[in-house]
C-alpha cells in the first residue's frame, strides 16, 4: 500500500543569493517500512502507526524551511508495508515514481533484497532501523548508506561506560532468538575489546506466549531470580531484541545488581527523554506535531531526511548521483543533536555517531567515553573499525 | 596493532596540547585518578589544568598588581546561568563575584542598555525576556518576544532589540522604549546567533538546522541574502570596520568569513589543537578588539579560546580557559576579555595585552552568556 502524502511543498524564494535559487528543485524520497511488532513487554513501547514515518516528516519540515531560501521543496513518499508484502516491489515502485533516495525501515535480510534489486537504479537507500554488523561488513552494498548504529557500536558504548564504572564483571543473559545470540556475540566482542569479563551466561527460552497477563508479575517475580542465582557478577547484561524477558530483569534478580542492554541502561541512537545540545528544540516540534515521544528509528529517519536536504543543499542538485557523491565524499558531515559532528565511515558508509544511554526516562551517559582515544575520531572507538573491516564496497 | 590501540586507550588520558597543564599538572591528575577510581578519571583533566591555571594566575596577578601605577577602571560585568536560573554580577576592578540575583528560568543570552540601566535577559523557558533594573536589581518589567528566545542583540542606537526565537523560526523586533513589538522576520529552522551591523542597516540572524546566515535589511525588514556556512551556526559579529561578517558554526567546527557586500563566504577559518579530535573543536562566540586586528573565538568542549590575526586569519594562539566555553565580552577599555564557561560553573578572564588567562571566577549553574557595563 503506497500512500502519497506531501508534506508542506514550498514556494521558492525569489531573495536567495545562493546558486540553487537560480532553478527550482524538487526532491522526492521514499519511506519503506515494515510493520512493528505490537508483541512488547510493556505497552509503553507499543510502536505508533507512523513509527519511523514520523522522524522523516519533521526532516522534510526542517529540508522545507531552509528550501524556502534556496528555491528547493522536499517531499516523502509513504510506503508502509502490510503484513508479508514484498518489499522489492514496492521499492521499485517508488523509483519509478521519481524518489531519488529510499529511506528504509526493513530487516537486514529484506533491504539486502532490496539494495540488489536497484543496484542499476541510481537512488541510494537510508537504513534506518537493521543493526546487524553483517550489512556494514561482509554484506555491505554501495548504494546503502546505514544510519543505525551497529549492534557492535551499541555493545562498546555501553561496554565503555561499563568499563569506566569499574562494573567489569557481567552476567550475561541471552534469549534464544537468532538475533539474541548476535548481540550476545556482540556483547563478547566488546567485554574483549575493554577488558571486562562475562562471568557466566544463561539462556531465556522464548516459549512464544503472548506478552499480556492480569497476573503476570506474580509469576515473573518467581521465575527471573533462579535464572539469575549462583554467579558472582557487577552487572547483568540482557540480550534480547525481541523484548521476550529484558524488562522482566530489573529488581527481579537474585543478588541485587543493576542490569543494563535490553533493559535497565540501555544503548540507544536516540531516546525521547534526550535533551542535550538543543535536542530539546527537536524533542520540541516532534511532540507538538505527533503527540508522542520520538523514538530511536524516528531520529534515524529524521538524520536521513536531513541527510538528502543538506545534500540537495550543498550540491544544488536533486540528482541522484551527485547527492551520492556529496553524501560519500570527504565534505560531508550533518549535526543531529548529538553533540559532535556526525560523519560517513568511508569504507562502510555506515554513519559515526555518540550512542546514549538511558533507562527511557534520563540520558544517563553518552559514549564515547573520556580517555577512550582514536588516531582520526573518536567516534570510531564505537563499533567495528577500519583495519577489521570485511567490507568490499561495490 | 589494534590491541596497542585500546590499551592505549583504556590508561591514558588525553592531556596535551598547547596551553595545556604540565607535566607536574599531568602527574598529579594521574595520580589522583588512580587512587580515586574512574570518577576522577572524567574530571581530572580539567579540574587540574583549572587549578593549575589559577595557581598561576594568582602569581601573575599579584606581580601584574604591582605594576600597575593605578588601578583599573572598575566595571560590572553580567554572567547568566543556564541552569542556576540566575545572574552573577562581577566587579571587573576586584575580579570577584559580588552578587547573584534570582531571574526567570533558563537564562541566555543577555544584553545591556546603552545608558546602562537596564539589563535585557532572554528566560527561554518562560518565553519573555525579563528587564532588570541594574541600580535595584529588581525585575521592572518584561519585553514581548516570541517563544523561546536566546539571543538578541541592541541596534546602535539602542533604540530597537532584536530577538532570535528558537521554537518558532522567527526574528522579533521590539522598541526598548515603548517595550512592544514593532515586527518581525521569518527565517530558518532553530534561529540563534543575531548581529547588526556598525551603521544598524543590516541585521544578521543565523539558523541552526538551516544552516545559514540570514542578512536581514532593517529598514524594510525583509531579507536580502541567506548565505550557506557549516552546520549549526550559532553566532555573527561584524568586524568594527564592517568589512567582514564572521560566523561561527559549532558542529562544523569552522567561522565563515562573509563579505557583507557580496554575502559570498570569502574564507573559512578551521582550528586544529594537538591532542584533540576535530569533533571536539566546536565554535561559538566571537569578540573583536576595537581596532579590529585580533579575533577572539571560544571554542566550547575545546575548553579553549582561539586568537586569530584577522589579517591573516592565522590562529596566533590557544588560551586554556573553563569548561565548555561559550560567550565572551570585552571590558570597556578592551583590557580584558570575560569567558563564560558553561561546564566548569565560573568565569575566565584574559588579559588582552599579555594574552594570559589571569583568573576564573566561580559563578552559578552553566553560565552562559555575557554583558558588561560601559561604566
Amino acid at each position: 500500500m503506497i500512500k502519497r502524502c506531501v508534506i508542506g511543498v514550498s514556494i521558492a524564494a525569489l531573495l536567495s543569493t545562493l546558486p540553487a535559487a537560480a532553478e527550482p528543485l524538487h526532491v522526492t524520497f521514499g519511506v519503506l517500512r515494515q510493520p512493528h511488532s505490537s508483541e512488547t513487554l510493556s505497552i509503553l513501547d507499543l510502536p505508533a502507526e507512523d513509527d519511523t514515518l514520523a522522524g522523516a516528516l519533521i526532516g522534510v519540515a526542517d529540508d522545507n524551511t531552509t528550501g524556502r531560501f534556496t528555491g528547493q521543496s522536499y517531499e516523502a513518499v509513504d510506503a508502509k508495508l502490510a503484513s508479508g508484502e514484498d518489499p522489492v516491489a514496492a521499492a521499485q515502485k517508488l523509483v519509478d515514481d521519481g524518489a531519488v533516495a529510499i529511506v528504509v525501515d526493513l530487516p537486514a535480510a529484506d533491504l539486502l533484497r532490496v539494495a540488489d534489486a536497484l543496484k542499476s537504479r541510481d537512488a541510494l537507500l537510508f537504513n534506518v532501523s537493521a543493526t546487524d554488523d553483517s550489512l556494514r561488513e561482509e554484506d555491505c552494498r554501495a548504494n546503502v548508506l546505514h544510519v543505525a548504529p551497529t549492534r557492535s557500536m551499541l555493545t562498546d558504548g555501553l561496554a565503555q561506560y561499563l568499563v569506566w564504572k569499574q562494573w567489569r564483571r557481567w552476567l550475561l543473559v541471552k534469549g534464544s532468538h537468532p538475533e539474541d545470540e548476535l548481540l550476545a556475540k556482540a556483547y563478547r566482542a566488546s567485554a574483549k575489546k575493554f577488558g571486562a569479563k562475562i562471568v557466566d551466561e544463561r539462556i531465556y527460552v522464548d516459549t512464544e506466549g503472548g506478552r499480556r497477563s492480569d497476573s503476570g508479575s506474580v509469576q515473573t517475580q518467581r521465575l527471573i531470580p533462579p535464572l539469575t542465582q549462583g554467579a558472582s557478577y557487577d552487572v547483568l547484561i540482557a540480550a534480547d531484541e525481541s523484548d521476550v524477558f529484558g524488562n522482566y530483569l530489573p529488581y527481579r534478580t537474585f543478588d541485587p545488581r543493576p542490569v543494563a542492554g535490553s533493559a535497565g541502561l540501555v544503548p540507544t541512537s536516540w531516546d525521547a527523554s534526550h535533551e542535550q545540545w538543543g535536542a530539546v528544540q527537536l524533542q520540541n516540534r516532534f511532540r507538538k506535531q505527533f503527540h508522542r515521544g520520538m523514538n530511536a528509528r524516528d531520529h534515524q529517519a529524521w538524520v536521513a531526511a536531513r541527510m538528502i536536504g543538506e545534500a540537495a543543499t550543498r550540491a544544488s542538485s536533486a540528482d541522484p548521483k551527485t547527492l551520492a557523491a556529496y553524501l560519500t565524499g570527504p565534505d560531508f558531515t550533518i549535526a543531529a543533536f548529538k553533540g559532535v559532528r556526525l560523519s560517513l565511515r568511508p569504507w562502510n558508509r555506515q554513519l559515526r555517531q555518540p550512542i546514549l544511554l538511558g533507562d527511557g526516562r534520563m540520558v544517563v551517559s553518552v559514549s564515547p567515553q573520556e580517555g577512550f582515544l582514536h588516531q582520526t575520531s573518536e567516534l570510531d572507538t564505537l563499533g567495528v573499525d577500519k583495519p577489521e573491516t570485511k567490507c568490499r564496497l561495490q | 596493532m589494534k590491541a596497542t590501540r585500546h590499551l592505549r586507550a583504556l590508561f591514558f588520558l588525553p592531556f596535551t596540547g598547547e596551553g595545556g597543564p604540565t607535566k607536574w599538572g599531568r602527574m598529579r591528575a594521574l595520580d589522583e585518578a588512580a587512587q580515586d577510581g574512574p570518577s576522577s578519571v572524567a574530571h581530572s583533566r580539567d579540574t587540574f589544568s583549572h587549578k593549575w591555571e589559577k595557581g598561576r594566575a594568582f602569581c601573575m596577578f599579584a606581580a601584574a598588581a604591582t605594576l600597575l601605577a593605578a588601578p583599573a577602571h572598575a566595571f560590572t560585568a553580567y554572567v547568566s546561568n543556564e541552569k542556576g536560573n540566575s545572574v552573577t554580577i562581577i566587579d571587573t576592578d576586584k575580579m570577584e563575584a559580588i552578587k547573584t540575583v534570582k531571574v526567570g528560568r533558563r537564562p541566555r543570552g543577555i544584553e545591556i542598555s546603552k545608558d546602562n540601566s537596564e539589563l535585557y535577559i532572554c528566560a527561554g523557558d518562560d518565553d519573555t525576556i525579563q528587564v532588570l533594573d541594574t541600580k535595584t536589581l529588581k525585575i521592572t518589567g518584561n519585553l514581548p518576544s516570541g517563544p523561546d528566545p536566546e539571543l538578541m542583540i541592541l541596534s546602535p542606537d539602542g533604540k530597537t532589540i532584536y530577538v532570535s526565537n528558537e521554537n518558532d523560526n522567527l526574528v522579533t523586533l521590539i522598541d526598548t522604549k515603548t517595550k512592544r513589538q514593532i515586527g518581525d522576520v521569518p527565517v530558518g529552522v532553530e534561529p540563534e546567533g543575531m548581529a547588526v551591523s556598525p551603521d544598524g542597516r543590516i541585521l544578521v540572524n543565523t539558523s541552526e538546522t538551516t544552516n545559514m546566515a540570514h542578512l536581514i535589511d532593517t529598514q524594510t525588514k525583509q531579507i536580502i541574502a541567506n548565505v550557506l556556512v557549516d552546520a549549526r551556526p550559532r553566532f555573527a559579529a561584524f568586524k568594527p570596520d564592517a568589512s567582514e561578517l564572521w560566523v561561527s558554526s559549532e558542529i562544523g567546527g569552522t567561522v565563515a568569513v562573509i563579505d557583507p557586500q557580496t554575502h559570498a563566504v570569502t574564507q573559512k577559518i578551521r582550528f586544529e589543537i594537538p591532542g584533540l579530535s576535530k569533533e571536539a573543536i566546536q565554535p561559538i562566540g566571537v569578540a573583536f578588539t576595537n581596532d579590529g586586528k585580533r579575533a577572539f573565538v571560544a571554542l566550547g568542549p575545546a575548553n579553549r579560546v582561539a586568537v586569530i590575526d584577522t589579517a591573516t586569519k592565522k590562529i596566533e594562539k590557544y588560551l586554556l580557559v573553563g569548561q565548555r566555553v561559550w560567550h565572551l565580552a570585552f571590558t570597556p577599555d578592551k583590557k580584558y576579555l570575560l569567558t563564560a564557561n558553561g561546564v566548569s560553573n565560573d568565569v575566565s578572564i584574559i588579559d588582552v595585552a599579555s594574552l594570559k588567562v589571569l583568573k576564573s571566577i566561580p559563578v552559578g549553574a552553566f553560565p552562559w552568556g555575557i554583558a558588561v557595563a560601559t561604566k
